[in-house]
C-alpha cells in the first residue's frame, strides 16, 4: 500500500511485517524513530514480537545474538557510536553464523561529536562478516528489509541494511509498504535448522572455543560463504522484483548513457544527487553499489567495461590511508589500465551539492592515491 | 557452511589442553597421606584417586596428563610436599 511516511517509520512498519520474534535496540540519533515506532507498535498490540529493552547497544546486540541462537528471527537497529559500541558482538554474530538483521542509520563518528550523516560507522564494520546493503532512497530501504531476512536465513549470515541518517531516516516521502499477505508468501516463517540452535530437547553449545587447529578453517568457511552469498543476494533481488515489481537483480546499478567516458562510483542516498547532476551529461555515468559486502568485484568490472576514467565518491575514509571504497575499486581494477580518482565528502552531514558533483566531473584524473576532499 | 559450529555437550574434552604444559606434577606415593587436597585445589579437575592403595594402605592420587596444564597448585598446596613439578 502506498503511504506518505518518514523513512524510519516506513522501516519500522516493514520490519513488523517481517514478523521478527525478538526486537532489541537502544535508541541513538538518527535511528531513534525506528525503535520508538517498533516499541509503539508493540505497545498498541500491533507487533507480535518480544521487545527487549536494553541498557546499551552492547546489550542490544547481545540480546539479538541470544535470540537468534535460540532459533527466532531477530532484529536490531543502531547508528554511529552505537554500532562501534556493538562492534565486538557484531563480529561474534557473524562468526556464529546467526541470521540477525540490523538497520544502520548511517552517521558520523566522534570526535568531534556530530549526529549528522556520513558512512564512517558502517565502513568501520565492513570486515566483520556481515552482508551490507546500502539504500538509495526510502523505498529501497523498505524493500531491502524483507530481502535481508531472506538472505540471512538462507546463508546463515547477518545482514546490515544501511540507510543514510536524516537524509533518509527523517525524510517523509511516498513509499509502497508490501502487503502483509504477499510478504508472508515471500518471507515465510523462520525455521532454524535442526541441531543448529539452542534447544532444550537437543542440547548444543554455540560459539564454542576453537583452537589453532580449527579456527582458521572456520574463518575460511565464513570468508568463502560470504563471497558466495552474491549469488543468493542476486537471486533474492530478482524474486523480490518478480513479486513486488520493484528493484533489480543488480548488485551494482549503472545509471546514465551507455556511451559514457567517465564513471562515478558511489553508494547510498548521494546517488540521487549524482543522478540528477549527470542527467544532462551524456559523457558521465554512475555506478551505484547496492551490495557492498560481499564486494561485487566481477560485476563492477563488467559494468565499467572499457571506460578508463573512474571517480569514486564516498562519505568515509581510512585515516592514514585514503578513500576506503576508492582503494577497493583500485584493487578490483588492477591491471585494467583504469585511472581512479578518490573523492571524500559529505562528512558529518555536510551537504553534497550538484556543484560538488560537477567538481568531481571536472577534476582531471591524476590516478594517484591523493584524497580530494569536497 | 561446511563446518558444523554447533557443539554437543561434553566435547570440551576433545581439546587436550595438556599440550600447554611446561612442568608436570609427579606424586611420591610413599609419602602421600591421601588427604585429597590436590584433588580439591586442581582448577582443571584433572586430579583423581586411582583406586589402588599405596604402601601405607592409602589411596593413590594421580594427574590426568591429557588435561593437566602444569599450574603447580597441587604441589604448592600439598601439606606433606610430596608432589614435585618436573620438566614435562
Amino acid at each position: 500500500m502506498r503511504k506518505i511516511l518518514e523513512g524510519s517509520i516506513a522501516v519500522a512498519e516493514v520490519v513488523n511485517l517481517c514478523r521478527p520474534g525478538v526486537v532489541s535496540a537502544y535508541p541513538i540519533t538518527p535511528q531513534t524513530h525506528i525503535v520508538e515506532e517498533l516499541a509503539k507498535l508493540k505497545a498498541n498490540g500491533l507487533g507480535a514480537f518480544e521487545f527487549v529493552r536494553s541498557e546499551s547497544e552492547f546489550s542490544a546486540a547481545s540480546i539479538v545474538l541470544g535470540a537468534s541462537a535460540s532459533g527466532v528471527r531477530a532484529y536490531t537497529a543502531t547508528s554511529s557510536q552505537g554500532l562501534l559500541y556493538m562492534l565486538e558482538v557484531i563480529f561474534t554474530i557473524a562468526g556464529m553464523r546467526l541470521p540477525v538483521v540490523m538497520t544502520c542509520a548511517n552517521r558520523a563518528v566522534s570526535a568531534p561529536i556530530n549526529i549528522w550523516n556520513d558512512e564512517q560507522d558502517s565502513a568501520t564494520a565492513r570486515d566483520s562478516g556481515w552482508v551490507m546493503l546500502y539504500a538509495e532512497n526510502n523505498q529501497e530501504a523498505v524493500d531491502f528489509h524483507p530481502i535481508a531476512f531472506k538472505i540471512a536465513e538462507q546463508t546463515n549470515l547477518p545482514v546490515m541494511v544501511n540507510m543514510d541518517g536524516f537524509v533518509l531516516t527523517h525524510t517523509t516521502e511516498p513509499v509502497d509498504i508490501p502487503e502483509a499477505e504477499k510478504l508472508t508468501k515471500y518471507l515465510p516463517q523462520y525455521l532454524p535448522k535442526s541441531g543448529q540452535f539452542l534447544d532444550i530437547k537437543n542440547p548444543v553449545s554455540l560459539g564454542a572455543l576453537a583452537t589453532p587447529e580449527h579456527y582458521q578453517d572456520i574463518r575460511k568457511d565464513l570468508a568463502n560463504d560470504l563471497l558466495a552469498a552474491q549469488k543468493i543476494i542476486k537471486k533474492e533481488f530478482t524474486s523480490y522484483q518478480k513479486i513486488f515489481g520493484r528493484g533489480s537483480a543488480d548488485l551494482v546499478e549503472y545509471y546514465g548513457s551507455p556511451k559514457a567516458k567517465k564513471i562515478i562510483i558511489s553508494r547510498g542516498s548521494v546517488c540521487g544527487t549524482i543522478k540528477e547532476a549527470i542527467d544532462q551529461n551524456k559523457d558521465v555515468g554512475l555506478l551505484r553499489i547496492k551490495a557492498y559486502r560481499p564486494f561485487p568485484a566481477e560485476e563492477i568490472k563488467r559494468k565499467i567495461g572499457s571506460v578508463k576514467d573512474i571517480s569514486v565518491f564516498e562519505k568515509c575514509l581510512s585515516l592514514g590511508s585514503g578513500g576506503i571504497l576508492a582503494g577497493e575499486i583500485r584493487n578490483c581494477l588492477f591491471g585494467e589500465n583504469c585511472q581512479v580518482n578518490s573523492f571524500v565528502g559529505g562528512l558529518g552531514g555536510r551537504d553534497v551539492t550538484m556543484k560538488m558533483v560537477q567538481k568531481i566531473i571536472d577534476t582531471p584524473n591524476k590516478n594517484n592515491s591523493e584524497i580530494n576532499f569536497l | 557452511m561446511k563446518i558444523n559450529l554447533a557443539v554437543k555437550p561434553g566435547t570440551t574434552k576433545e581439546n587436550k589442553t595438556g599440550g600447554w604444559r611446561v612442568l608436570k606434577p609427579v606424586v611420591d606415593h610413599n609419602r602421600c597421606i591421601a588427604c585429597g587436597n590436590c584433588l580439591r585445589v586442581c582448577p582443571e579437575g584433572c586430579v583423581f584417586p586411582v583406586g589402588d592403595k599405596a604402601l601405607q594402605g592409602k589411596i593413590f592420587y594421580e594427574n590426568d596428563l591429557n588435561y593437566c596444564k602444569g599450574c603447580g597448585l597441587c604441589a604448592e598446596e600439598c601439606p606433606v610436599k610430596c608432589i614435585k613439578m618436573e620438566k614435562s
